[in-house]
């Protein structure tokens, strides 16, 4: 009965043991990413629409993408996320971090407090920003400017105001995680270069600009990536925080990911909203090329 | 980067100061201080905005007032009375918890098999995989919904996880970490007669435990918070997740601000007691898999 198994060679049964610790894996990567990849390439070039059967109609989806102004807006919009969010976040993340790493009094206590919003919903989070910013009396926003004695401001009511205001729990809820990466990143500079320059006579700018900074780079280069991909990628807050998770006033807020489940999962135009999301998977692809890039020229 | 560097902040310096190398406290250090710890607390103010409104009657509810005049857990038995938060939250267990034990046993046991075993093919299954990273999760939607619905999967919690059981990501977490595991114990394991499954179980996980409790958070986090695929999978309230369900009930609540903000404290409220108990643990995992992935 063993006969067979004596024969193998150790090298032989050792691959049989890796195949079989990796038969199930293989179905499960082809059939719920490999298969629907290609799929999803294929169905964006039909007029699926659930109901009925689809037919083939090359690029027709593309070329209705290329003409269609709510794509262009809504690729605007999402872009918008992404230029205001990533800088913005970075940097106030930095900031904070590069304080918080030389605080000793209750710094743990500080880093938990800037952390805890990481933790939370965006669902829950995108209906407590959605109060903030309702008019008075009810808006905590408006009540404050009013107690102030400032203007009433729109915020979710205005086409310029709104997508700030819907990015602003964005940026909020991922301090947290660049904060807790940063100070890491900062950590693992080794002090003896901080007591090289400092010997060597370099300010306090001096070493920020031209040892800390430089340093960090890898971090840098990550947390621009996931931040990027992520603001790309914003969908629950503005599904949450827009009435009728529209995107409004008038599309001023709607990014990709909702147009793409607008288009599929309410007018189930499969086809069209598949297209979509070939255009998402290229974007998120150069990217991801220029991030390889950059990590290469350390 | 070591362990204890990313957990123990300051703590390691003994001279007395506000900062890190202060001798004397500077007038600046203790604005900049002060500065910090505000901004901390800013960053908290929507919880506890929230957390207030939420004991509020919905006559105390435009005032800016963080103590209530008249703490009520009205809203929590109203909210609470019909069950359908209950039910969510089961969900949103079931499906976190399991889909979390798939993905840390699979992937580690890909991750392992990928890092210690030298097989015609690993180079295929290697890249195949990394490949899956570059995949966005929107674009297999609309493929998955059309699986689901195909095989009656919508509106069970099997729709809602299946997605899910496996992640590149965790893989090449998991491959990495196994790399710290010296080859010369799974030949001496090998000798002792373990067969490949047992030197997987018994001597390289246990090796490697603090990168599966990263990787576990990681997982856990990400499906209990996941939105819009849950969405799109489920169309019952009886199958809703916690974040679905949230969604349904505020848009329904239309104006009772008081109610949304109860359901998003209790959305809210069960990840916060787990920050508090495991804070350390789940900072120093969070950077973990945030660096090494």
């Amino acid at each position: 009965m063993f006969a067979w198994r004596d024969r193998l060679t150790v090298g032989q049964k050792l691959a049989i043991w890796a195949w079989g610790f990796l038969a199930v894996p293989v179905v499960f990567y082809c059939v719920i990413r490999f298969y629907p990849t290609f799929e999803s390439f294929a169905i964006s070039l039909t007029d699926w629409d659930v109901l009925s059967d689809p037919n083939f109609i090359w690029f027709e989806n593309y070329v209705r993408l290329w003409n269609d102004p709510v794509f262009w807006q809504v690729l605007g919009n999402t872009f918008m996320y992404l230029l205001l969010g990533t800088p913005i976040s970075l940097l106030i993340a930095f900031v904070v971090a590069y304080y918080l790493d030389q605080v000793r009094f209750m710094h743990g206590f500080m880093r938990a407090l800037y952390f805890l919003p990481f933790l939370t919903t965006a669902v829950a989070m995108a209906w407590v920003w959605r109060w903030f910013y309702q008019p008075v009396p009810i808006g905590t926003f408006n009540n404050i400017l009013a107690t102030l004695g400032f203007a009433q401001q729109p915020f979710l009511r205005s086409t310029t105001q709104a997508l700030p205001a819907i990015l602003a729990p964005a940026i909020w809820a991922g301090l947290g995680f660049q904060i807790v990466i940063f100070l890491a990143g900062l950590r693992a500079i080794p002090s003896s270069y901080y007591e090289a320059a400092r010997i060597d006579g370099a300010g306090k700018w001096q070493i920020l600009t031209e040892i800390t900074i430089p340093l960090l780079r890898p971090t840098v280069v990550f947390l621009v990536v996931i931040s990027s991909i992520g603001f790309l990628r914003i969908f629950d807050q503005v599904f949450n925080m827009t009435p009728q998770g529209d995107g409004g006033p008038l599309n001023s807020t709607k990014p990709i990911v909702l147009y793409i489940y607008e288009t599929g999962f309410d007018a189930f135009n499969m086809g069209y909203a598949t297209a979509q999301t070939v255009i998402l998977f290229l974007i998120l692809l150069i990217i991801t090329l220029i991030q390889l890039r950059l990590l290469r020229g350390r | 980067m070591t362990a204890d560097a990313i957990g123990t902040g300051a703590a390691g310096s003994t001279r007395v100061g506000l900062f890190r190398g202060d001798k004397p406290i500077r007038p600046g250090r203790i604005v900049a201080w002060t500065i910090l710890m505000m901004g901390g607390i800013a960053m908290v103010m929507p919880l506890v905005f929230m957390l207030s409104t939420s004991l509020k009657f919905p006559h105390e509810i435009y005032d800016l007032n963080l103590i209530p005049n008249e703490p009520t857990l009205e809203n929590y038995t109203y909210v609470l009375a019909d069950g359908r938060f209950y039910r969510w939250f089961i969900n949103s267990l079931i499906v976190a918890i399991a889909t979390t034990a798939s993905v840390v046993f699979f992937d580690s046991l890909v991750g392992y098999t990928l890092c210690k075993f030298r097989f015609k093919g690993r180079a295929i299954v290697f890249v195949a995989i990394l490949s899956t990273l570059m995949i966005p999760t929107e674009m297999l939607i609309i493929p998955w919904y059309n699986m689901a619905r195909t095989f009656g999967w919508l509106d069970t919690y099997w729709g809602i996880m299946f997605p899910g059981m496996m992640t590149g990501f965790g893989t090449f977490l998991m491959r990495q970490f196994f790399e710290s595991v010296p080859d010369d114990f799974i030949h001496a394991a090998r000798i002792d007669g373990l067969n490949e499954f047992q030197i997987w179980w018994q001597v390289a996980m246990p090796l490697v435990t603090p990168a599966l409790s990263a990787l576990a958070i990681f997982v856990f986090l990400g499906n209990w918070t996941a939105f819009i695929w849950p969405l799109i999978a489920t169309s019952t309230a009886d199958l809703y997740t916690v974040p679905v369900g949230l969604s349904s009930f505020a848009d329904e609540a239309d104006v009772a601000w008081e109610l949304i903000m109860t359901g998003a404290s209790l959305a809210t409220i069960p990840t916060l007691i787990v920050f508090l108990i495991f804070q350390r643990y789940i900072i120093r995992g969070v950077v973990l898999t945030g660096l090494k992935g």
